[in-house]
């Protein structure tokens, strides 16, 4: 799989890796992350989680910890603003550039326009949740606001991939490697909302833990999302968290995990391809994870990429432990996924 | 009097290319709709079957004094994708709707309708797309009316909000039409066709939730604004846009033109909405800030 490109014509990727507190961006740091990237305490960013996440002075510390040991700071604010309402997520652009950030990672026209013309020395990355999925929609991003690096839609193909990263230049890619997986195109889904009412959009959450209940009966746990109900568990199977698009549900006649299976996203196996194709940052998913899955995920892929660049066969590393039901995926990096 | 516009949207669905050429022609002749959107929306594999059939069902539209706006894909990937959405763009003489923002930018400088497949959530967002050229600004499912009411107090365009139909809620790379029949995208069979309304999803309970069409997942329940319609308007939304079924469109056109122009209390028209959707289910939840699947019973201004 390796033989044919020498480590010397590859770019070494950056690993970008998920912190949710202030504990786990030193995990992320001390185990060998390039970049961090964190979110503000509120709806500002895709994982506003109860518990979760930064607030301001959290995040000055987070950034000198980081910068004093050679790694970045990107600040996720992924959601869209609220129609009247635009304040608070004007106050955490304006706060990440106050504080140093690397880059912040926006989703909304809007809110880059904003970032764009207020801030102009703060660099921009454009978000999973803008889905941009063409050089068209890159370049848009790149001419119009000076965005830096794109973070891909999970529908892509690697070879897909490749041809974008040969026509967007000197514009970066970062794709997904490991973690929670979307089937939809990120920022482009409203199931959440169609049973809660929240969504990743607007709210930045997706099938909300508050909307959750589960029910024992005889059979077995029964798993609703606003009600609905996403799954149903034998009293031996462990029950899992009703995500919406990872629920079963009956379409043509047939029960089946009609969108997709609970499982994680892993890229472990194509790795050197992913490298390949010109891809500038690995990031790893799971900013509501803890510190035990942000260090064993980014020892696992630092490894990864550094057997990649020195031209070594790939590690084997068991990832089962930390994955959702134990399952993998490469996604929508391999055609048949679709 | 009310001068809010009805826009039938394009067909989301699978049909038949000689269905869907006869149901267009019957809009042309039959529905009281000031505009007609026409175009492949979901899935790319299905434009070569209807290409064919547009010029035609364009001049009959326009013939019976439509206007006619031609919608882009939702989801662009592939190069071939690109390159149809480069020519769409570059047709200088009918309106084109952008449903991916790779098809604005293509627009920029030019006249456009922004489609509610893109992100346009607040007032910068609407500015930025004012700014590009958007003529007009179709606002995405999710919004409540005190989100919407803030938009058009602050568009200088015109805001189209989606009022009837199965509310097109999530796009993917996967098909699931196929993959519920234990097919791949690659080789689907087209089997997306064999639902001209959608493959209902139900939960484990047998409670009916959304509907697949391809690779785009929709709510289960129609969209139905008869109740909201005239609040709505009286906030500034100019436009309604009517997503086709296979039910009566016509007669669903009429339902919203009657509420709209007061000619009809909304209550009997909901009344009649259901005797036209036989089996159909209603939601309206999203307008109330509420989940979409919900129906809240609107209060209604005299």
């Amino acid at each position: 799989m390796m033989a044919a490109t020498t480590p010397a014509a590859l770019t070494r990727p950056e690993l970008v890796c998920p912190a949710g507190t202030p504990a786990a961006l030193k995990s992320a740091v001390d185990a060998g992350a390039d970049c961090v990237y964190v979110g503000f305490r509120d709806e500002t960013n895709a994982r506003n989680f109860p518990g979760l996440n930064f607030s301001r002075k959290e995040l000055g510390e987070g950034i000198a910890y980081a910068h004093s040991r050679g790694a970045k700071v990107l600040v996720a604010i992924n959601t869209f603003p609220r129609a009247g309402q635009p304040q608070l997520w004007h106050q955490a652009v304006d706060d990440a550039a106050r504080l140093k950030a690397d880059a912040a990672i926006l989703a909304d026209i809007g809110l880059i326009d904003y970032a764009a013309r207020t801030h102009p020395e703060l660099r921009l990355h454009l978000s999973v949740q803008a889905a941009a999925s063409n050089p068209d929609a890159i370049r848009f991003y790149a001419e119009r606001f000076g965005i830096k690096r794109v973070v891909l839609p999970r529908v892509l193909t690697v070879q897909e991939i490749a041809a974008i990263n040969a026509r967007i230049a000197p514009v970066e890619t970062e794709v997904f490697v490991f973690g929670g997986l979307c089937v939809m195109a990120e920022g482009r889904c409203a199931l959440s909302s169609y049973a809660t009412g929240q969504s990743p959009n607007m709210n930045g959450v997706c099938s909300p833990a508050g909307e959750v209940r589960y029910t024992e009966t005889p059979q077995g746990i029964t798993s609703e999302l606003g009600g609905f109900t996403i799954n149903k568990f034998t009293p031996n199977e462990p029950a899992g968290y009703p995500t919406l698009c990872k629920g079963r549900f009956i379409a043509d006649d047939k029960a089946s995990y009609l969108f997709e299976e609970p499982t994680s996203l892993n890229t472990l196996t194509i790795l050197p391809d992913l490298i390949k194709a010109g891809v500038t940052a690995f990031k790893i998913e799971g900013r509501q994870r803890g510190r035990a899955y942000v260090a064993a995920v980014v020892q696992a892929f630092r490894q990864g990429i550094d057997a990649v660049m020195a031209g070594r066969p790939l590690p084997e590393i068991d990832l089962d432990r930390i994955t959702e039901g134990g399952k993998q995926t490469t996604g929508a990096y391999e055609k048949a996924w679709r | 009097m009310n001068k809010a516009k009805l826009s039938l949207g394009p067909v989301l669905f699978n049909w038949k290319p000689e269905t869907l050429r006869d149901f267009y022609f019957r809009m042309a002749d039959e529905a009281d709709l000031d505009t007609v959107h026409v175009g492949e929306v979901v899935c790319s594999k299905r434009t070569p079957f209807l290409e064919p059939f547009i010029p035609e069902i364009i001049e009959r539209l326009t013939a019976a004094g439509k206007d006619v706006v031609l919608s882009s894909l939702a989801l662009i990937m592939t190069d071939r994708e690109l390159n149809a959405a480069r020519e769409l763009a570059g047709a200088a003489d009918i309106l084109v709707e952008a449903n991916d923002i790779s098809v604005a930018a293509l627009m920029a400088g030019r006249p456009f309708v922004a489609g509610p497949l893109l992100n346009i959530y607040n007032e910068g967002t609407l500015a930025t797309l004012e700014a590009m050229g958007a003529m007009r600004v179709c606002l995405p499912a999710e919004l409540s009316a005190d989100a919407i009411a803030s938009l058009t107090a602050a568009a200088k365009v015109e805001i189209e909000v989606q009022a009837f139909g199965r509310l097109p809620l999530a796009i993917s790379a996967r098909c699931y039409a196929a993959r519920a029949r234990n097919l791949t995208k690659d080789g689907c069979q087209y089997v997306c066709a064999d639902d001209p309304d959608g493959m209902a999803v139900e939960t484990l309970d047998e409670v009916p939730f959304l509907a697949v069409n391809g690779t785009q997942t929709m709510s289960y329940h129609h969209m139905d604004l008869l109740g909201d319609v005239t609040n709505l308007a009286a906030r500034g939304v100019g436009r309604f846009r009517l997503w086709p079924q296979t039910f009566d469109m016509a007669g669903v056109a009429r339902l919203f033109r009657a509420v709209l122009d007061r000619k009809m209390a909304a209550p009997e028209a909901e009344a009649a909405l259901a005797r036209l959707c036989p089996g159909a289910e209603f939601a309206n939840g999203y307008i109330h800030g509420r989940p979409g699947h919900l129906f809240v019973e609107p209060e209604f201004i005299e």
